[in-house]
């Protein structure tokens, strides 16, 4: 298939997931380019959490839950029967809410994605790939000198760093990241934002926040969830200097949520 | 007056003392309207407290020392001063006396003790009636002087409560101090043992045949090296060779595959079987696995195969701790935080994968600090093999010959015929020491190194 870099990374149509017996989305249709970053906002428990981990099944691993719909990465349909979840989350990676490196040292929780995906051919280019992602997530001139120390002894800040430089180190097409600064202070945040914009152009970036300062300033893209529905879905300048939904304007003009 | 009436007594004045502190209570907050700190129902209890334990606390201690007093008020009488200086022999004359003071045993086998047994009835109703006296003076005295201070600015309440975390703490105090004391009673006994026999010869000895002591060298026969090695071949190898796995395995499935559903059925179905008598996984040790293994042996073509081998014993033995390992496992499984396991998913690892690199390494203090709490309870594990292992000592590494443990030789030794004070029966106290303390330190070095492993994610 030749790819048309016009045409949106991923697209999501008529998507509706359930948790038992509850809806948690409702008909949600959004398309993800692929050299923008895209944000996705509302009030706590609008789903857009949950509208992000479709985008790579990691709502697999929750037993109860069920999605409908279609999603498509390059125009396959990742929820097909053919579909390779473990090739999928490899082009689709993800950043979590809390830091969560492994308890192993910074160099293999950087290896551990490319070790598991054979992309190293040798010691020598696992090193060069541990050391690209540890570059281009900034945090190699800090930890260049104890790579083997463990992960979790890191700063907070640091932490969810590592935590992209493992996702980058697998190469993928797509990164997510849900609410990836709600755990840091203020200066960790002002880090991970930066190096949101580097990475942009090179990633699809795809990001959840609680702060529409962030959304503000790191997308290009914001998609406004409330109740499990996509309210408003337009540029970020437009969104917030004229929204075209009432319940949009209310909403970042902090009359709830 | 009996034990049980005077018990009844003391409560029947407690009973006394709850209802008149009441009332007394009742009666001052009628007079006033003001607010009190303490209900009727604590001055009450209050007092009631005070009456009954102290008696109580009395008689416990008296209970240890009467029977001491009541041998020295024996000993000053006439008759006493024919008895053999000191020794076993005095010490059965003044048992069986005190048998027959007490009315039973029928016929006295020393003279001497017939002679000393009216001295004993006499010392004892002597010190029955003071012990009942004290404790009759303590209740009443307690009560009364609790009573005179219930007033509306007692602040009975809190002092209750204190009384009664002082109770708890004593309940709790009980399995401690008994412990302390069954090791106390190993050590004596294991003074004796090693009084006659050579603390080296018994613990570097290879040598183990309790049958033929010879009471010029009793160390010869009595070398514990087999029997350690029996122990640790069938507890720590054999049984965790089967342990281990299949209680890892089950313990990933469960927290890691299973649907929520099965797994609430399946989990209290194995600790179920934590709880089976071991006694039964001993019929099934002897009479089931112990003559498969040995035709098992023969088929293999080998001569030496046993039905008391150390084969059959491990492998039951195993089977008892499967759920024992599998629980651990899963706790320290489910304490990974769930952060981990999407990390590694989220970077395209399978479920096996992620378990392999991330989950197992990172409970892997908390499983290896259940499987040495398992094997200390496979070692000290004794029905399986009193019923499955043999009772010949035997140093070897073939898990088809005969092998028999710590446990298995304590049981032998101690329902011989032996004297008691013969270097025979010692042996099995030093065997419970030597169990002990390796048990003791299995599991202070697994209890701290689970606590450790908890406190890194907590």
């Amino acid at each position: 298939m030749t790819r048309d870099d016009t045409l949106p990374k991923m697209t999501a149509r008529h998507v509706n997931v359930f948790y038992g017996a509850n809806q948690a989305i409702a008909d949600v249709s959004i398309d993800v380019r692929r050299d923008e970053v895209t944000a996705f906002i509302g009030p706590s428990g609008c789903g857009k959490s949950t509208f992000l981990r479709t985008l790579n099944r990691m709502n697999d691993t929750v037993a109860a839950a069920r999605v409908e719909g279609e999603i498509r990465l390059d125009g396959a349909d990742i929820y097909a029967r053919d579909m390779d979840v473990v090739q999928l989350r490899a082009r689709v990676g993800m950043v979590f809410q809390k830091p969560n490196p492994f308890p192993k040292s910074i160099y293999e929780n950087v290896a551990y994605g490319p070790r598991i995906h054979g992309l190293a051919k040798g010691k020598a280019d696992l090193d060069r790939i541990v050391e690209e992602a540890l570059s281009r997530a900034g945090l190699w001139s800090e930890i260049k000198d104890r790579l083997g120390t463990s992960g979790t002894a890191l700063s907070g800040g640091q932490q969810q760093r590592l935590c992209i430089a493992r996702a980058i180190a697998v190469e993928p097409e797509v990164i997510l990241m849900d609410e990836p600064c709600s755990a840091l202070d203020p200066i960790a945040t002002a880090r991970i934002e930066e190096l949101i914009h580097e990475l942009r152009g090179r990633y699809a970036i795809v990001i959840v926040t609680h702060n529409m300062q962030q959304a503000a300033r790191v997308s290009q893209k914001t998609a406004f969830f409330h109740l499990g529905r996509l309210i408003e879905y337009a540029d970020t300048s437009d969104i917030f200097t004229n929204p075209r939904e009432e319940r949009t304007k209310d909403y970042i003009t902090g009359r709830y949520g | 007056m009996s034990p049980l009436t005077l018990i009844f007594l003391i409560f029947a004045l407690g009973m006394i003392g709850w209802f008149t502190a009441r009332a007394r209570a009742v009666r001052f907050r009628l007079a006033s309207p003001g607010r009190f700190g303490s209900l009727p129902g604590h001055h009450a209890a209050y007092v009631a407290l005070w009456t009954i334990l102290p008696p109580l606390a009395f008689l416990l201690i008296w209970r240890f020392v009467s029977p001491a007093l009541v041998t020295d008020a024996v000993l000053a009488t006439p008759a006493a001063s024919t008895l053999p200086p000191s020794g076993f022999e005095r010490a059965a004359i003044l048992s069986e006396a005190r048998h027959l003071a007490h009315g039973r045993g029928t016929g006295a086998f020393h003279t001497l003790s017939t002679a000393l047994a009216p001295a004993y009835a006499a010392a004892q109703s002597r010190y029955d009636v003071i012990a009942a006296a004290i404790a009759l003076l303590l209740a009443l005295g307690g009560g009364m002087l609790a009573f005179l201070r219930v007033a509306p600015a007692l602040t009975a309440r809190t002092r209750v409560e204190r009384l009664v975390m002082g109770l708890l703490l004593a309940a709790s105090l009980i399995a401690i101090l008994t412990t302390l004391g069954i090791v106390a009673s190993l050590l004596i006994e294991s003074a004796r043992f090693f009084a006659i026999v050579p603390i080296g010869d018994f613990l570097f000895g290879t040598h183990w045949s309790p049958q033929v002591i010879d009471p010029a060298d009793p160390g010869a026969a009595l070398g514990a090296v087999p029997l350690f090695w029996g122990t640790f071949f069938i507890g720590a190898v054999i049984a965790m060779l089967v342990a281990i796995p299949f209680g890892l395995m089950s313990a990933i499935y469960l927290t890691q595959y299973a649907h929520p559903a099965t797994r609430r059925r399946v989990k209290p179905m194995l600790e179920i079987l934590a709880g089976v008598p071991t006694i039964v996984y001993g019929y099934f040790a002897a009479l089931t696995v112990a003559p498969a293994v040995r035709d098992l042996g023969a088929t293999l073509g080998i001569a030496s195969a046993s039905s008391e081998s150390a084969l059959a014993a491990g492998l039951v033995m195993g089977i008892m701790i499967i759920p024992f390992v599998s629980s651990t496992a899963d706790d320290s499984l489910a304490a990974v935080p769930a952060e981990m396991r999407d990390g590694s998913l989220a970077l395209g690892a399978t479920p096996s994968e992620t378990i392999r690199r991330v989950l197992l390494p990172a409970a892997l203090p908390g499983v290896a600090g259940g499987v040495l709490l398992a094997i200390s309870r496979a070692i000290g594990e004794t029905m399986i093999v009193v019923m499955a292992a043999s009772g010949v000592a035997s140093l070897t590494l073939n898990p088809f010959a005969p092998t028999t443990t710590v446990t298995k030789q304590i049981v032998d030794l101690l329902t011989g015929e032996a004297a008691f004070d013969s270097a025979k029966t010692l042996a099995a106290f030093a065997l419970g020491l030597t169990l002990f303390v390796i048990t003791l330190l299995f599991n202070v070095v697994a209890l701290v190194i689970v606590k450790r492993y908890r406190e890194a994610y907590e």
